[in-house]
């Protein structure tokens, strides 16, 4: 059996492909902004996503720090990591922190919780001395909260005994290379010879210089801090879930926990405000192309007026010539989508093409998630179904003898 | 005997009520046609034939009177019977054969039954074509009407107006725009299907010739019937 149209699908095609300019201009309207719409959306969201991922490349989701009052930088002006600064009084650890690590740990939204030991040091090498932050870390739950082995240009990220990793930065200050070996001092009148297992680049000159890792013991001992963690670094589930996950522990703590977004708040801010311009014009380019399908099928209904009244003299009901023109308005939209997701497609490639990093990297990646598609392809039929209500209730409602008559 | 296809009292149609152009077009029409009956519907230009047309048509609601199509009262329907009444079983052909125009024949022809069906089948396919061999047309079926002469889309509009086997055809000026002959062809048509399916007839026509050839002839003059006789039956054997 052959397979035929229903009555209001038929005729709604046959009506838009009868006006041919009309329906290929509405088209060419509806891929655009559908276009517009899918490709800012994809390269913002690509963008912020990648501007979040470098903020929290180096950083904790979540720290958790004994409640201390001096060593607090309430401005962090640097918009990326936290800065480790170099404190005067002594180090204080978070109160039973395996007890607080095991709660951390528990709860909901949290992935891995990693204690670490950190205080300010100076690395000796010859005549040179480098102001540094020792970090004492187990290297196997670090890596949880900082993908330090994707850092790596020497050696592994792995610490033990006296073995330790340190940043290009100052390797290239203090003239160390693998294997070699490192002299840290520190105010309280310790020091220990470290050999270097690996070098990292983290993409932040300013940590590339500072951090040591260590092993936990040694920091602890180097730090006076015997058994004792100065922080907790977590990790979350859902980024945008860490400011909750940490007032919940600072709830359950008392302790001073402080989450990416706070230390971040104005990057988070700038982000918010993009998010918001890219609402706005996307709210305007649905409007606009709402209004433009819309009008274009006002004069369509009005050429129609004798069709309608003949298709109404012949049994039609009026909510059938409804659905005409509704359809008409939906399809509109549906292969609008599809035609301008191709065309965002086409738009993403060429700008990833033209637009690079300063190291010759495409600044984003020329790829369209399928759900933006299927975004674009849901509201664009709405749009063109909503924009035929008008058009179509007055078709619907026209005189078919009035059409007849003429 | 059956009840009439069409029964009319009383009807009244008023333009533009309560607007000061307020004018009556139809003063109390009272007609019965029966199954079978073949009339002509003549008169001036402006006596109210189309309206009177329509009315019956269920394209237009009269201000007052009585209107029963097949033996229903349509006061007592609503839109969508009334819809529904006047697709299944009435067939409208215009002056102007008011084809669609974005349709081929095959499917203006079929239309009626895709609109009470909701889609087309092999059933109205295969009626459709045969109507269209009946009206001559069948070598043109998938033709456009804009690649048809004017007496072809007229029998075209003449098939699709009894693609539904309708008890009642009204047609308004069919031969209106036609020659001569062609106007001949086309009424003749009408007759043959009126003898072939009983179903009644009501023509509206400016053609006194075509006229006498009808069962019956109402003649409307300023809205009312002026008179109402049936024609000498022609040399019928
Ligand atoms: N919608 C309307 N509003 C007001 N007056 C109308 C309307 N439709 C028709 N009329 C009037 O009703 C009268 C009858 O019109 P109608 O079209 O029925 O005449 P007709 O007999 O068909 O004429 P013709 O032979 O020219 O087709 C005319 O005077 C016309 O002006
Ligand atoms: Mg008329």
């Amino acid at each position: 059996m052959k397979f035929r149209l229903p009555f209001a699908p038929l005729v709604a095609l046959r009506f838009l492909r009868e006006g041919r300019m009309q329906t290929l201009l509405i088209l060419a309207g509806t891929t655009g902004g559908v276009a517009v719409i899918v490709f800012l959306t994809q390269l913002i969201t690509q963008l912020q996503a990648q501007i979040v991922d470098r903020v929290l490349g180096s950083q904790a989701h979540v720290v958790i720090r004994p409640l201390e009052e001096a060593n607090r930088r309430a401005i962090d002006d640097q918009g990326f990591a936290t800065v480790i600064e170099p404190r005067a009084q002594r180090l204080r650890s978070v109160d039973q922190w395996e007890n607080v690590a095991r709660l951390a740990a528990g709860m909901e939204g949290v992935t891995a919780v990693s204690p670490v030991v950190t205080g300010p040091a100076f690395a000796v090498r010859g005549q040179a001395n480098k102001s540094v932050a020792l970090m004492g870390v187990d290297a196997e739950r670090y890596r949880r909260i900082v993908r330090m082995e994707e850092y790596m240009v020497a050696g592994r990220f792995a610490v033990d005994g006296t073995r330790a990793v340190i940043g290009t930065e100052l390797a290239k200050d203090l003239g160390i290379r693998l294997e070699d070996k490192l002299r840290v001092a520190l105010p309280n009148g310790r020091d220990e010879l470290l050999q270097v297992g690996g070098i990292f680049d983290i993409g932040n000159k300013d940590l590339n210089r500072r951090w040591i890792f260590v092993t936990l013991p040694l920091a602890q001992s180097l730090l006076d801090l015997p058994g004792g963690v100065s922080n907790l670094d977590l990790t979350v589930a859902d980024i945008f879930e860490a400011q909750p996950v940490a007032d919940r522990l600072r709830g359950a703590t008392g302790l001073t926990v402080e989450s990416w977004m706070q230390t971040n708040a104005q990057l988070l801010a700038a982000l918010r405000n993009q998010s918001v311009s890219n609402n706005l014009i996307r709210s305007f380019v649905i409007i606009i192309v709402a209004l433009g399908i819309s009008s274009v099928l006002v004069v369509s209904v009005v050429q129609k007026q004798k069709e309608i009244g003949i298709l109404r003299a012949m049994g039609a009901s009026r909510s059938m010539i409804l659905q005409v023109f509704l359809i008409q308005g939906a399809l509109v939209g549906a292969v609008g989508s599809v035609l301008g997701s191709l065309l965002a497609f086409a738009l993403l490639n060429a700008f990833s093409a033209i637009y690079r990093n300063a190291d010759g990297t495409p600044l984003f990646a020329a790829e369209l998630e399928p759900r933006f598609i299927l975004m674009a392809a849901l509201v664009a039929t709405g749009v063109g179904l909503a924009s035929a209500l008008i058009p179509a209730r007055r078709a619907a409602r026209m005189d078919p003898v009035q059409a007849i008559r003429s | 005997m059956n009840s009439p296809v069409i029964d009319l009292a009383g009807i009244v149609k008023t333009y533009g009520i309560g607007s000061p152009v307020e004018t009556e077009v139809l003063h109390g029409i009272d007609l019965r046609l029966a199954e079978g009956e073949f009339a002509a519907l003549i008169g001036p230009s402006g006596s109210g034939k189309s309206t009177l047309l329509n009315l019956i048509g269920l394209l237009e609601r009269p201000t007052g009177g009585r209107l029963s199509i097949g033996g229903r009262d349509t006061a007592t329907l609503n839109e969508a019977e009334i819809t529904q009444l006047r697709g299944r079983s009435i067939g409208f052909v215009f002056q102007f054969h008011h084809l669609l125009p974005a349709f081929s024949a095959m499917e203006n022809v079929m239309m009626p039954g895709i609109i009470a069906r909701g889609a087309a089948d092999d059933e109205l396919e295969a009626t459709a074509l045969q109507l269209l061999d009946a009206v001559g047309l069948k070598a043109h079926a998938y033709k456009k009407p804009s690649e048809l002469s004017g007496g072809q889309q007229q029998r075209v509009a003449i098939a699709r107006a009894l693609a539904l086997k309708p008890r009642l055809i009204l047609a308004d000026e069919p031969t209106g725009n036609l020659d001569t002959h062609t106007a001949d062809d086309i009424f003749a048509l009408l007759r043959e299907f009126n003898r072939q399916t009983n179903c009644a007839c009501l023509i509206v026509t400016h053609d006194p010739r075509l006229a006498a050839r009808c069962d019956r002839i109402v003649r409307l003059v300023d809205g009312r019937i002026a008179d109402d006789l049936p024609t000498e039956k022609e040399t019928n054997p």
